[in-house]
Protein backbone atom coordinates (compact mmCIF):
# COMPACT_ATOMS: atom_id res chain seq x y z
CA UNK A 1 0.00 0.00 0.00
CA UNK A 2 1.13 3.33 -0.81
CA UNK A 3 -0.93 5.79 0.68
CA UNK A 4 0.22 8.74 2.45
CA UNK A 5 -2.78 9.90 3.97
CA UNK A 6 -4.46 9.41 7.44
CA UNK A 7 -7.05 6.22 7.41
CA UNK A 8 -10.23 6.34 8.60
CA UNK A 9 -12.30 3.42 10.03
CA UNK A 10 -15.91 4.77 8.69
CA UNK A 11 -18.15 2.54 11.47
CA UNK A 12 -17.07 6.62 13.29
CA UNK A 13 -18.92 8.63 10.72
CA UNK A 14 -21.52 6.05 10.45
CA UNK A 15 -22.21 6.60 14.12
CA UNK A 16 -21.32 10.32 13.88
CA UNK A 17 -24.13 10.52 11.35
CA UNK A 18 -26.48 8.22 12.91
CA UNK A 19 -26.66 10.41 16.71
CA UNK A 20 -26.91 13.20 13.68
CA UNK A 21 -29.84 11.99 12.48
CA UNK A 22 -31.13 10.66 15.86
CA UNK A 23 -31.35 14.02 17.50
CA UNK A 24 -33.45 15.21 14.67
CA UNK A 25 -35.46 12.16 13.73
CA UNK A 26 -37.31 10.39 16.89
CA UNK A 27 -37.95 8.18 14.90
CA UNK A 28 -34.79 6.51 14.60
CA UNK A 29 -33.96 3.39 16.58
CA UNK A 30 -30.72 1.04 16.22
CA UNK A 31 -31.29 -2.35 17.03
CA UNK A 32 -28.54 -4.63 17.77
CA UNK A 33 -27.03 -8.22 18.88
CA UNK A 34 -24.64 -7.61 21.82
CA UNK A 35 -22.68 -5.89 19.60
CA UNK A 36 -22.69 -2.12 21.33
CA UNK A 37 -19.14 -2.10 21.06
CA UNK A 38 -18.27 -3.40 17.43
CA UNK A 39 -21.51 -1.19 16.16
CA UNK A 40 -19.72 2.25 17.99
CA UNK A 41 -23.18 2.56 19.56
CA UNK A 42 -22.17 3.22 23.14
CA UNK A 43 -22.72 7.15 22.64
CA UNK A 44 -26.11 6.28 20.99
CA UNK A 45 -27.07 4.21 24.23
CA UNK A 46 -26.11 6.56 26.42
CA UNK A 47 -27.98 9.30 24.84
CA UNK A 48 -31.14 7.47 23.62
CA UNK A 49 -31.41 4.36 26.27
CA UNK A 50 -35.01 3.58 25.61
CA UNK A 51 -34.19 4.11 22.00
CA UNK A 52 -31.17 1.32 21.89
CA UNK A 53 -32.88 -2.36 21.84
CA UNK A 54 -30.14 -4.80 22.90
CA UNK A 55 -31.68 -8.52 22.04
CA UNK A 56 -28.37 -10.62 22.64
CA UNK A 57 -26.74 -12.52 20.39
CA UNK A 58 -29.99 -13.69 18.81
CA UNK A 59 -29.67 -13.05 14.99
CA UNK A 60 -33.02 -14.30 13.41
CA UNK A 61 -34.88 -12.24 16.33
CA UNK A 62 -32.63 -9.27 15.55
CA UNK A 63 -34.32 -8.93 12.36
CA UNK A 64 -37.49 -9.68 13.14
CA UNK A 65 -37.69 -7.24 16.30
CA UNK A 66 -36.55 -4.86 13.48
CA UNK A 67 -39.09 -5.49 11.15
CA UNK A 68 -41.75 -5.08 13.86
CA UNK A 69 -40.20 -1.70 14.86
CA UNK A 70 -40.79 -0.78 11.27
CA UNK A 71 -44.40 -1.81 11.20
CA UNK A 72 -44.65 0.40 14.52
CA UNK A 73 -43.58 3.46 12.62
CA UNK A 74 -39.98 3.61 13.69
CA UNK A 75 -37.15 3.77 11.29
CA UNK A 76 -34.48 0.79 12.88
CA UNK A 77 -30.81 0.61 12.24
CA UNK A 78 -30.24 -3.13 12.50
CA UNK A 79 -26.51 -3.34 13.47
CA UNK A 80 -24.76 -6.16 13.65
CA UNK A 81 -21.59 -8.16 12.54
CA UNK A 82 -21.97 -8.86 8.82
CA UNK A 83 -21.59 -12.04 8.60
CA UNK A 84 -23.97 -12.83 11.06
CA UNK A 85 -26.93 -10.37 10.10
CA UNK A 86 -26.85 -11.75 6.34
CA UNK A 87 -26.05 -15.49 7.20
CA UNK A 88 -28.05 -15.95 9.85
CA UNK A 89 -30.95 -14.41 9.73
CA UNK A 90 -30.91 -14.38 5.49
CA UNK A 91 -34.85 -15.78 5.49
CA UNK A 92 -35.86 -13.13 8.02
CA UNK A 93 -34.21 -10.25 5.72
CA UNK A 94 -35.58 -12.32 2.70
CA UNK A 95 -39.22 -12.56 4.08
CA UNK A 96 -39.68 -9.89 7.10
CA UNK A 97 -37.37 -7.41 5.39
CA UNK A 98 -37.63 -7.78 1.76
CA UNK A 99 -40.86 -9.04 0.99
CA UNK A 100 -42.51 -7.23 3.56
CA UNK A 101 -41.09 -4.37 2.12
CA UNK A 102 -40.48 -3.11 5.71
CA UNK A 103 -38.38 0.17 6.09
CA UNK A 104 -35.79 -1.50 7.75
CA UNK A 105 -32.16 -0.40 7.25
CA UNK A 106 -29.56 -3.24 7.63
CA UNK A 107 -26.07 -2.12 8.66
CA UNK A 108 -23.36 -4.80 8.40
CA UNK A 109 -20.58 -3.82 10.45
CA UNK A 110 -17.00 -5.15 9.46
CA UNK A 111 -18.27 -6.91 6.42
CA UNK A 112 -15.83 -8.42 4.20
CA UNK A 113 -12.45 -9.60 5.47
CA UNK A 114 -12.40 -7.03 8.51
CA UNK A 115 -12.03 -9.71 10.65
CA UNK A 116 -8.94 -10.73 9.33
CA UNK A 117 -7.41 -13.36 11.65
CA UNK A 118 -10.47 -14.77 12.73
CA UNK A 119 -11.09 -16.58 9.88
CA UNK A 120 -13.85 -17.27 7.01
CA UNK A 121 -16.72 -17.89 9.93
CA UNK A 122 -16.20 -13.90 10.59
CA UNK A 123 -15.54 -13.03 7.01
CA UNK A 124 -18.60 -11.78 5.57
CA UNK A 125 -17.64 -12.34 1.62
CA UNK A 126 -21.00 -13.61 0.86
CA UNK A 127 -23.84 -10.50 1.78
CA UNK A 128 -23.46 -8.87 -1.93
CA UNK A 129 -24.30 -11.81 -3.11
CA UNK A 130 -27.11 -12.87 -0.56
CA UNK A 131 -28.18 -9.35 -0.18
CA UNK A 132 -28.82 -8.62 -4.35
CA UNK A 133 -30.83 -11.62 -5.20
CA UNK A 134 -33.57 -10.23 -2.89
CA UNK A 135 -35.52 -8.16 -4.61
CA UNK A 136 -36.02 -4.49 -3.42
CA UNK A 137 -33.04 -3.62 -1.03
CA UNK A 138 -30.72 -0.77 -1.62
CA UNK A 139 -27.34 -2.48 -1.47
CA UNK A 140 -24.47 0.68 -0.35
CA UNK A 141 -21.34 -0.06 0.22
CA UNK A 142 -19.51 2.88 0.96
CA UNK A 143 -15.67 4.01 0.20
CA UNK A 144 -14.52 6.75 3.25
CA UNK A 145 -15.79 8.89 5.57
CA UNK A 146 -17.84 11.55 3.30
CA UNK A 147 -19.69 8.69 1.26
CA UNK A 148 -20.32 6.61 4.45
CA UNK A 149 -21.86 9.94 6.25
CA UNK A 150 -24.37 10.54 2.43
CA UNK A 151 -25.28 6.74 2.40
CA UNK A 152 -26.63 6.85 5.98
CA UNK A 153 -28.93 10.36 5.24
CA UNK A 154 -29.98 8.08 2.23
CA UNK A 155 -30.92 5.41 4.44
CA UNK A 156 -33.01 7.93 6.71
CA UNK A 157 -34.83 9.34 4.24
CA UNK A 158 -35.14 6.47 1.76
CA UNK A 159 -38.84 4.56 2.51
CA UNK A 160 -37.67 0.85 2.06
CA UNK A 161 -34.49 -2.01 2.72
CA UNK A 162 -31.34 -1.10 2.50
CA UNK A 163 -28.22 -2.73 3.44
CA UNK A 164 -25.78 -0.79 4.37
CA UNK A 165 -22.28 -2.44 4.20
CA UNK A 166 -19.78 -1.18 6.50
CA UNK A 167 -16.17 -1.86 7.23
CA UNK A 168 -13.77 -1.37 10.18
CA UNK A 169 -10.35 -1.52 7.88
CA UNK A 170 -9.09 2.00 7.70
CA UNK A 171 -9.40 3.98 4.56
CA UNK A 172 -7.76 7.36 3.10
CA UNK A 173 -10.89 10.39 2.49
CA UNK A 174 -11.54 10.30 -1.46
CA UNK A 175 -14.35 12.45 -1.47
CA UNK A 176 -15.07 15.98 -0.33
CA UNK A 177 -16.49 16.32 3.52
CA UNK A 178 -19.81 17.74 1.86
CA UNK A 179 -19.81 14.87 -0.93
CA UNK A 180 -23.60 14.14 -1.59
CA UNK A 181 -24.00 10.19 -2.21
CA UNK A 182 -26.42 9.43 -5.13
CA UNK A 183 -28.07 6.26 -5.00
CA UNK A 184 -27.40 4.17 -8.19
CA UNK A 185 -24.98 6.40 -9.59
CA UNK A 186 -21.52 5.38 -10.16
CA UNK A 187 -18.99 8.46 -9.15
CA UNK A 188 -16.35 9.19 -11.86
CA UNK A 189 -13.15 9.27 -9.61
CA UNK A 190 -10.73 9.76 -12.70
CA UNK A 191 -11.20 9.36 -16.29
CA UNK A 192 -9.04 7.40 -18.66
CA UNK A 193 -9.52 5.51 -21.99
CA UNK A 194 -7.59 2.40 -22.36
CA UNK A 195 -9.70 0.74 -19.19
CA UNK A 196 -11.97 0.90 -16.31
CA UNK A 197 -11.27 -0.46 -12.90
CA UNK A 198 -14.69 -0.28 -11.07
CA UNK A 199 -14.51 -0.86 -7.26
CA UNK A 200 -16.33 0.06 -4.02
CA UNK A 201 -15.77 0.18 -0.40
CA UNK A 202 -12.19 -0.69 0.87
CA UNK A 203 -11.31 -0.92 -3.20
CA UNK A 204 -12.00 1.99 -4.06
CA UNK A 205 -8.65 3.66 -2.91
CA UNK A 206 -6.63 0.40 -3.58
CA UNK A 207 -7.85 1.44 -7.43
CA UNK A 208 -7.14 4.86 -7.39
CA UNK A 209 -3.70 3.78 -6.57
CA UNK A 210 -3.45 1.21 -9.18
CA UNK A 211 -4.57 3.85 -11.53
CA UNK A 212 -1.68 5.96 -10.94
CA UNK A 213 0.76 3.16 -11.06
CA UNK A 214 -1.08 2.12 -14.82
CA UNK A 215 -0.50 5.64 -15.89
CA UNK A 216 3.68 5.17 -15.47
CA UNK A 217 3.14 2.19 -17.97
CA UNK A 218 1.31 4.68 -20.49
CA UNK A 219 -2.14 2.98 -19.75
CA UNK A 220 -4.93 5.64 -19.36
CA UNK A 221 -7.40 4.32 -16.76
CA UNK A 222 -10.86 5.42 -15.94
CA UNK A 223 -11.93 4.79 -12.24
CA UNK A 224 -15.90 4.33 -11.00
CA UNK A 225 -16.57 3.87 -7.31
CA UNK A 226 -19.91 1.84 -7.43
CA UNK A 227 -21.08 2.48 -4.06
CA UNK A 228 -24.50 1.48 -5.00
CA UNK A 229 -24.54 -2.51 -5.94
CA UNK A 230 -28.23 -2.08 -6.56
CA UNK A 231 -29.64 -0.61 -7.83
CA UNK A 232 -26.69 -0.38 -10.37
CA UNK A 233 -25.82 2.16 -12.44
CA UNK A 234 -25.93 0.01 -15.76
CA UNK A 235 -25.46 3.34 -17.65
CA UNK A 236 -21.99 4.00 -16.12
CA UNK A 237 -20.93 0.35 -17.06
CA UNK A 238 -22.24 -0.14 -20.79
CA UNK A 239 -20.21 3.69 -21.63
CA UNK A 240 -17.57 2.00 -19.92
CA UNK A 241 -17.51 -0.56 -22.10
CA UNK A 242 -18.09 1.15 -25.15
CA UNK A 243 -15.18 3.88 -24.53
CA UNK A 244 -12.80 1.97 -22.51
CA UNK A 245 -12.92 -1.57 -23.92
CA UNK A 246 -11.82 -3.08 -20.84
CA UNK A 247 -13.32 -3.65 -17.43
CA UNK A 248 -11.85 -4.82 -14.21
CA UNK A 249 -14.08 -5.35 -11.08
CA UNK A 250 -12.16 -5.00 -7.26
CA UNK A 251 -14.05 -5.90 -4.23
CA UNK A 252 -13.86 -7.73 -1.20
CA UNK A 253 -15.68 -10.19 -2.01
CA UNK A 254 -16.18 -13.45 -3.19
CA UNK A 255 -15.51 -12.80 -7.17
CA UNK A 256 -19.08 -14.82 -7.52
CA UNK A 257 -22.00 -13.40 -7.03
CA UNK A 258 -20.81 -9.91 -5.81
CA UNK A 259 -19.93 -6.69 -8.03
CA UNK A 260 -17.90 -8.38 -10.59
CA UNK A 261 -20.59 -10.52 -10.94
CA UNK A 262 -23.07 -7.46 -11.10
CA UNK A 263 -21.01 -5.72 -13.52
CA UNK A 264 -20.70 -9.02 -15.47
CA UNK A 265 -23.99 -9.28 -16.17
CA UNK A 266 -24.56 -5.79 -17.50
CA UNK A 267 -21.37 -6.30 -19.60
CA UNK A 268 -22.19 -9.58 -21.41
CA UNK A 269 -25.80 -8.81 -22.34
CA UNK A 270 -25.20 -5.07 -23.58
CA UNK A 271 -21.31 -4.64 -24.65
CA UNK A 272 -19.43 -7.47 -24.35
CA UNK A 273 -15.79 -6.52 -23.53
CA UNK A 274 -12.72 -8.21 -21.65
CA UNK A 275 -12.98 -7.91 -18.33
CA UNK A 276 -11.38 -8.91 -14.93
CA UNK A 277 -13.38 -9.76 -11.65
CA UNK A 278 -10.73 -9.43 -8.85
CA UNK A 279 -11.79 -10.55 -5.73
CA UNK A 280 -12.01 -13.60 -2.65
CA UNK A 281 -11.18 -16.27 -5.63
CA UNK A 282 -13.87 -19.01 -4.40
CA UNK A 283 -12.30 -20.20 -1.40
CA UNK A 284 -12.06 -19.95 2.27
CA UNK A 285 -9.23 -17.51 3.37
CA UNK A 286 -6.21 -18.66 4.77
CA UNK A 287 -5.17 -16.66 8.00
CA UNK A 288 -4.44 -12.95 7.83
CA UNK A 289 -5.47 -9.06 8.24
CA UNK A 290 -8.01 -7.40 5.65
CA UNK A 291 -4.81 -5.73 3.69
CA UNK A 292 -2.34 -8.70 3.81
CA UNK A 293 -5.67 -10.75 2.09
CA UNK A 294 -6.35 -8.27 -0.36
CA UNK A 295 -2.83 -7.77 -1.40
CA UNK A 296 -2.14 -11.89 -1.50
CA UNK A 297 -5.72 -12.07 -3.28
CA UNK A 298 -4.14 -9.58 -6.18
CA UNK A 299 -5.83 -6.43 -4.69
CA UNK A 300 -3.01 -4.78 -3.77
CA UNK A 301 -2.40 -1.60 -6.31
CA UNK A 302 0.24 -3.54 -7.76
CA UNK A 303 -1.71 -6.60 -8.17
CA UNK A 304 -4.48 -4.77 -9.71
CA UNK A 305 -2.25 -2.74 -12.40
CA UNK A 306 -0.98 -5.79 -13.56
CA UNK A 307 -4.05 -7.29 -14.15
CA UNK A 308 -4.67 -3.83 -16.17
CA UNK A 309 -1.77 -4.40 -18.07
CA UNK A 310 -2.61 -7.56 -19.00
CA UNK A 311 -6.46 -7.49 -19.80
CA UNK A 312 -5.23 -4.17 -22.15
CA UNK A 313 -2.37 -6.20 -23.50
CA UNK A 314 -5.49 -8.74 -24.02
CA UNK A 315 -7.38 -6.26 -25.70
CA UNK A 316 -4.63 -5.16 -28.13
CA UNK A 317 -3.89 -8.61 -29.06
CA UNK A 318 -7.83 -9.12 -29.87
CA UNK A 319 -8.16 -6.45 -31.70
CA UNK A 320 -4.69 -7.01 -33.99
CA UNK A 321 -6.86 -10.58 -34.70
CA UNK A 322 -9.85 -8.73 -36.50
CA UNK B 1 -69.93 -9.42 19.41
CA UNK B 2 -71.77 -11.89 22.18
CA UNK B 3 -70.68 -15.33 22.21
CA UNK B 4 -73.52 -16.50 20.27
CA UNK B 5 -73.28 -14.09 17.54
CA UNK B 6 -68.89 -14.63 17.72
CA UNK B 7 -70.31 -18.32 17.31
CA UNK B 8 -72.08 -17.57 14.20
CA UNK B 9 -69.38 -15.59 12.83
CA UNK B 10 -67.15 -18.56 13.04
CA UNK B 11 -69.59 -21.22 11.61
CA UNK B 12 -69.83 -18.25 8.28
CA UNK B 13 -66.19 -17.96 8.06
CA UNK B 14 -65.81 -21.79 8.68
CA UNK B 15 -68.15 -22.09 5.58
CA UNK B 16 -66.41 -19.50 3.51
CA UNK B 17 -63.02 -21.38 4.00
CA UNK B 18 -64.27 -24.11 3.25
CA UNK B 19 -65.77 -22.90 -0.13
CA UNK B 20 -62.54 -21.08 -1.17
CA UNK B 21 -60.37 -24.04 -0.46
CA UNK B 22 -62.79 -26.29 -2.58
CA UNK B 23 -63.17 -23.85 -5.37
CA UNK B 24 -59.29 -23.41 -5.73
CA UNK B 25 -58.71 -27.00 -5.34
CA UNK B 26 -55.73 -25.89 -2.06
CA UNK B 27 -55.39 -24.89 0.66
CA UNK B 28 -54.62 -26.37 4.36
CA UNK B 29 -58.16 -26.97 5.59
CA UNK B 30 -57.06 -28.45 8.76
CA UNK B 31 -55.10 -26.06 10.63
CA UNK B 32 -57.72 -23.26 9.39
CA UNK B 33 -60.52 -25.28 10.97
CA UNK B 34 -58.49 -25.09 14.15
CA UNK B 35 -57.68 -21.24 14.09
CA UNK B 36 -60.70 -19.87 13.09
CA UNK B 37 -62.65 -19.15 16.08
CA UNK B 38 -59.34 -17.77 17.63
CA UNK B 39 -59.45 -15.58 14.44
CA UNK B 40 -62.94 -14.64 14.78
CA UNK B 41 -62.56 -14.13 18.73
CA UNK B 42 -60.13 -11.62 17.75
CA UNK B 43 -61.05 -9.67 14.70
CA UNK B 44 -64.90 -9.38 16.40
CA UNK B 45 -64.26 -9.52 19.45
CA UNK B 46 -60.95 -7.93 21.15
CA UNK B 47 -58.62 -5.82 18.13
CA UNK B 48 -59.20 -2.53 17.58
CA UNK B 49 -58.89 -2.32 13.71
CA UNK B 50 -60.56 0.12 11.54
CA UNK B 51 -61.42 -1.99 8.29
CA UNK B 52 -61.79 1.61 6.67
CA UNK B 53 -58.40 2.28 8.13
CA UNK B 54 -56.25 -0.53 8.28
CA UNK B 55 -53.04 1.41 8.30
CA UNK B 56 -54.22 3.53 11.05
CA UNK B 57 -50.98 3.96 13.72
CA UNK B 58 -52.71 3.22 16.78
CA UNK B 59 -54.32 -0.18 15.48
CA UNK B 60 -53.81 -3.33 17.39
CA UNK B 61 -51.88 -5.49 15.26
CA UNK B 62 -52.34 -9.01 14.42
CA UNK B 63 -49.53 -11.49 12.88
CA UNK B 64 -50.73 -14.85 11.32
CA UNK B 65 -47.31 -16.42 12.31
CA UNK B 66 -49.03 -19.69 10.53
CA UNK B 67 -49.04 -18.03 7.46
CA UNK B 68 -50.27 -21.13 5.23
CA UNK B 69 -53.57 -21.19 7.22
CA UNK B 70 -53.84 -17.60 5.33
CA UNK B 71 -57.58 -18.54 3.66
CA UNK B 72 -58.71 -18.72 7.34
CA UNK B 73 -57.12 -14.79 7.84
CA UNK B 74 -58.30 -13.77 4.66
CA UNK B 75 -62.53 -15.25 4.93
CA UNK B 76 -61.56 -13.28 8.51
CA UNK B 77 -60.44 -10.16 7.01
CA UNK B 78 -63.41 -10.18 4.24
CA UNK B 79 -66.46 -11.06 6.80
CA UNK B 80 -65.10 -8.04 9.26
CA UNK B 81 -65.08 -5.68 5.86
CA UNK B 82 -61.51 -5.38 5.00
CA UNK B 83 -62.29 -6.18 1.58
CA UNK B 84 -65.29 -7.28 -0.40
CA UNK B 85 -65.77 -11.14 0.04
CA UNK B 86 -66.13 -11.80 -3.87
CA UNK B 87 -62.31 -10.98 -3.90
CA UNK B 88 -62.59 -14.65 -2.31
CA UNK B 89 -63.05 -16.49 -5.42
CA UNK B 90 -59.82 -15.18 -7.24
CA UNK B 91 -57.75 -17.34 -3.53
CA UNK B 92 -54.12 -19.25 -5.73
CA UNK B 93 -55.85 -17.69 -9.15
CA UNK B 94 -52.91 -16.35 -11.09
CA UNK B 95 -52.36 -12.50 -10.22
CA UNK B 96 -54.58 -13.40 -7.52
CA UNK B 97 -53.19 -10.92 -3.73
CA UNK B 98 -54.80 -14.06 -2.47
CA UNK B 99 -51.53 -15.69 -2.33
CA UNK B 100 -50.87 -19.06 -0.53
CA UNK B 101 -49.63 -16.81 2.06
CA UNK B 102 -50.54 -13.41 3.43
CA UNK B 103 -49.07 -10.51 1.39
CA UNK B 104 -49.20 -7.18 3.11
CA UNK B 105 -48.32 -5.51 0.18
CA UNK B 106 -51.13 -6.72 -1.37
CA UNK B 107 -54.07 -7.38 1.10
CA UNK B 108 -55.73 -4.49 3.63
CA UNK B 109 -55.05 -5.49 7.20
CA UNK B 110 -52.09 -7.90 6.46
CA UNK B 111 -49.48 -6.65 9.02
CA UNK B 112 -45.87 -8.88 7.70
CA UNK B 113 -45.82 -11.69 4.84
CA UNK B 114 -45.39 -14.56 7.06
CA UNK B 115 -45.18 -18.31 5.25
CA UNK B 116 -41.74 -19.24 6.78
CA UNK B 117 -42.55 -20.71 10.41
CA UNK B 118 -40.80 -18.90 13.58
CA UNK B 119 -41.06 -15.53 11.84
CA UNK B 120 -44.13 -14.11 13.61
CA UNK B 121 -43.17 -13.60 17.09
CA UNK B 122 -39.88 -11.78 16.36
CA UNK B 123 -41.87 -9.27 14.55
CA UNK B 124 -44.22 -8.93 17.48
CA UNK B 125 -41.81 -8.37 19.95
CA UNK B 126 -40.66 -5.45 17.53
CA UNK B 127 -44.40 -4.00 17.36
CA UNK B 128 -44.73 -4.05 20.93
CA UNK B 129 -41.57 -2.52 22.15
CA UNK B 130 -42.46 0.37 19.33
CA UNK B 131 -45.31 0.83 21.24
CA UNK B 132 -43.79 0.62 24.55
CA UNK B 133 -41.28 3.85 23.09
CA UNK B 134 -43.56 5.53 21.79
CA UNK B 135 -45.71 5.56 24.88
CA UNK B 136 -48.75 3.84 22.69
CA UNK B 137 -51.70 1.64 23.85
CA UNK B 138 -51.98 -0.63 20.81
CA UNK B 139 -51.84 -4.20 21.64
CA UNK B 140 -49.81 -6.93 19.68
CA UNK B 141 -51.76 -10.49 19.19
CA UNK B 142 -49.19 -13.45 17.48
CA UNK B 143 -51.11 -16.47 16.35
CA UNK B 144 -48.52 -19.35 16.17
CA UNK B 145 -49.00 -23.34 15.69
CA UNK B 146 -47.53 -25.56 17.90
CA UNK B 147 -45.89 -27.57 15.41
CA UNK B 148 -44.10 -24.00 14.75
CA UNK B 149 -43.04 -23.88 18.42
CA UNK B 150 -39.79 -26.18 17.25
CA UNK B 151 -38.22 -23.31 15.43
CA UNK B 152 -35.40 -21.76 17.63
CA UNK B 153 -36.41 -18.18 16.39
CA UNK B 154 -39.81 -18.37 18.68
CA UNK B 155 -37.50 -18.77 21.96
CA UNK B 156 -34.91 -15.94 21.07
CA UNK B 157 -38.25 -14.11 20.51
CA UNK B 158 -39.27 -15.33 23.98
CA UNK B 159 -36.32 -14.26 25.85
CA UNK B 160 -36.44 -10.77 24.63
CA UNK B 161 -40.08 -10.85 24.94
CA UNK B 162 -40.38 -11.29 28.67
CA UNK B 163 -36.77 -9.41 29.09
CA UNK B 164 -38.32 -6.38 27.98
CA UNK B 165 -41.56 -6.57 29.75
CA UNK B 166 -43.93 -6.35 26.94
CA UNK B 167 -47.05 -6.80 29.00
CA UNK B 168 -48.32 -4.95 25.15
CA UNK B 169 -47.84 -8.51 23.64
CA UNK B 170 -49.85 -11.91 23.29
CA UNK B 171 -48.51 -15.28 21.63
CA UNK B 172 -51.58 -17.35 20.93
CA UNK B 173 -50.40 -20.91 20.46
CA UNK B 174 -53.18 -22.94 18.21
CA UNK B 175 -52.41 -25.98 20.26
CA UNK B 176 -53.69 -28.74 17.70
CA UNK B 177 -51.13 -31.44 18.63
CA UNK B 178 -50.69 -32.14 14.78
CA UNK B 179 -48.05 -30.63 12.27
CA UNK B 180 -48.00 -31.73 9.07
CA UNK B 181 -46.35 -34.91 8.54
CA UNK B 182 -47.48 -36.74 12.54
CA UNK B 183 -48.62 -35.82 16.03
CA UNK B 184 -46.42 -33.33 17.57
CA UNK B 185 -45.97 -35.92 20.37
CA UNK B 186 -44.55 -38.77 18.06
CA UNK B 187 -42.24 -35.88 15.72
CA UNK B 188 -41.08 -33.21 18.20
CA UNK B 189 -42.67 -33.45 21.32
CA UNK B 190 -43.13 -29.51 22.72
CA UNK B 191 -45.67 -29.93 25.95
CA UNK B 192 -45.70 -29.16 28.33
CA UNK B 193 -45.97 -25.49 26.27
CA UNK B 194 -47.32 -23.29 29.08
CA UNK B 195 -44.60 -24.21 31.34
CA UNK B 196 -42.03 -23.32 28.92
CA UNK B 197 -43.04 -19.74 28.55
CA UNK B 198 -43.62 -19.24 32.05
CA UNK B 199 -40.14 -20.61 32.47
CA UNK B 200 -38.83 -17.86 29.85
CA UNK B 201 -40.85 -15.48 32.13
CA UNK B 202 -44.27 -15.30 30.65
CA UNK B 203 -47.60 -15.12 31.99
CA UNK B 204 -49.61 -18.28 31.10
CA UNK B 205 -52.91 -19.91 30.35
CA UNK B 206 -54.73 -22.80 29.06
CA UNK B 207 -58.04 -22.26 27.37
CA UNK B 208 -60.45 -24.28 25.21
CA UNK B 209 -59.60 -23.23 21.86
CA UNK B 210 -63.02 -23.58 19.99
CA UNK B 211 -64.78 -21.73 23.44
CA UNK B 212 -65.66 -18.19 22.21
CA UNK B 213 -66.19 -17.16 26.13
CA UNK B 214 -62.82 -18.74 26.92
CA UNK B 215 -61.19 -16.68 24.35
CA UNK B 216 -62.51 -13.73 24.75
CA UNK B 217 -61.63 -13.31 28.30
CA UNK B 218 -58.32 -14.52 28.17
CA UNK B 219 -57.57 -11.62 25.63
CA UNK B 220 -58.95 -9.18 27.59
CA UNK B 221 -56.74 -6.44 28.56
CA UNK B 222 -57.98 -6.77 32.51
CA UNK B 223 -56.76 -10.56 31.96
CA UNK B 224 -52.94 -9.80 31.25
CA UNK B 225 -50.15 -9.01 33.90
CA UNK B 226 -48.39 -5.53 34.32
CA UNK B 227 -44.86 -6.26 33.28
CA UNK B 228 -45.24 -9.65 31.32
CA UNK B 229 -46.33 -10.93 28.16
CA UNK B 230 -49.04 -13.47 27.94
CA UNK B 231 -48.84 -16.81 26.39
CA UNK B 232 -52.35 -18.49 25.75
CA UNK B 233 -52.30 -22.16 25.17
CA UNK B 234 -55.50 -22.66 22.59
CA UNK B 235 -56.34 -26.34 22.90
CA UNK B 236 -57.71 -26.89 19.47
CA UNK B 237 -58.21 -30.18 17.13
CA UNK B 238 -57.56 -29.69 13.33
CA UNK B 239 -60.55 -29.78 11.38
CA UNK B 240 -62.55 -28.86 13.80
CA UNK B 241 -66.38 -28.57 12.53
CA UNK B 242 -66.07 -31.29 10.20
CA UNK B 243 -66.50 -34.74 11.54
CA UNK B 244 -64.27 -36.20 9.27
CA UNK B 245 -61.47 -34.31 9.14
CA UNK B 246 -61.64 -33.66 12.64
CA UNK B 247 -57.75 -34.45 14.34
CA UNK B 248 -56.90 -36.09 11.15
CA UNK B 249 -53.50 -34.81 10.28
CA UNK B 250 -54.37 -35.99 6.58
CA UNK B 251 -56.35 -32.84 6.49
CA UNK B 252 -53.82 -30.47 7.07
CA UNK B 253 -53.91 -29.69 3.48
CA UNK B 254 -55.66 -32.11 1.51
CA UNK B 255 -58.78 -30.97 0.01
CA UNK B 256 -61.91 -32.50 -0.02
CA UNK B 257 -63.90 -34.04 -3.13
CA UNK B 258 -66.88 -33.48 -4.02
CA UNK B 259 -68.98 -36.08 -1.55
CA UNK B 260 -66.30 -34.74 0.66
CA UNK B 261 -67.23 -31.11 0.09
CA UNK B 262 -71.53 -31.62 0.66
CA UNK B 263 -71.13 -33.74 3.70
CA UNK B 264 -68.84 -30.68 5.01
CA UNK B 265 -70.79 -27.75 3.92
CA UNK B 266 -74.77 -29.80 4.78
CA UNK B 267 -72.76 -30.16 8.92
CA UNK B 268 -71.47 -26.55 9.10
CA UNK B 269 -75.29 -25.20 8.01
CA UNK B 270 -76.60 -27.02 10.80
CA UNK B 271 -74.85 -25.40 12.60
CA UNK B 272 -75.85 -22.51 11.39
CA UNK B 273 -78.92 -21.56 13.12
Amino acid sequence: MSTTTSLHDCRDAFVTTLQEEASRNSQIVAVCNDSIGSSKLAGFASHWPERLINVGIAEQNLVGVGAGLANGGKIPFVCAASCFLTGRALEQIKADVAYSQANVKLCGISSGMAYGELGPTHHSIEDFAWMRVLPGIVIIAPADPAETRSAVQFAVNHAGPVFLRLSRVGVPELFDTDHAFSVGKADLLQDGGDLTIIANGTLTHRAMDAAKLLEKLGIQARVLNMGTVSPLDTEAIVKAAEQTGAIITCEEHSVYGGLGSSVAEVVVQHQPVPMKILGVPGIFAPTGSANFLLDEFGMAPEGICEAGRHLVGNKLVGNKGK
Amino acid sequence: MEVHDLQETARRIRLLDLETVYRAGAGHIGGEMSAIDILTSLYFHTLRVDPSHPDKPERDRFILSKGHTACALYTTLAVRGFFKEELLQSFLQPYSALNGHPNRVKVAGVETNTGCLGHGLPIGVGMAKAAKISGEHWRVFVLCGDGELQEGSNWEAAMAAAHFKLDNLTVIVDNNRLQQGARVSDTNELAPIAEKFSAFGWATCVVDGHDMKQLCDAFDARATTAGQPTCIVANTFKGQGISFMKDRVEWHHKVPDKDQYEQARQELEELIA
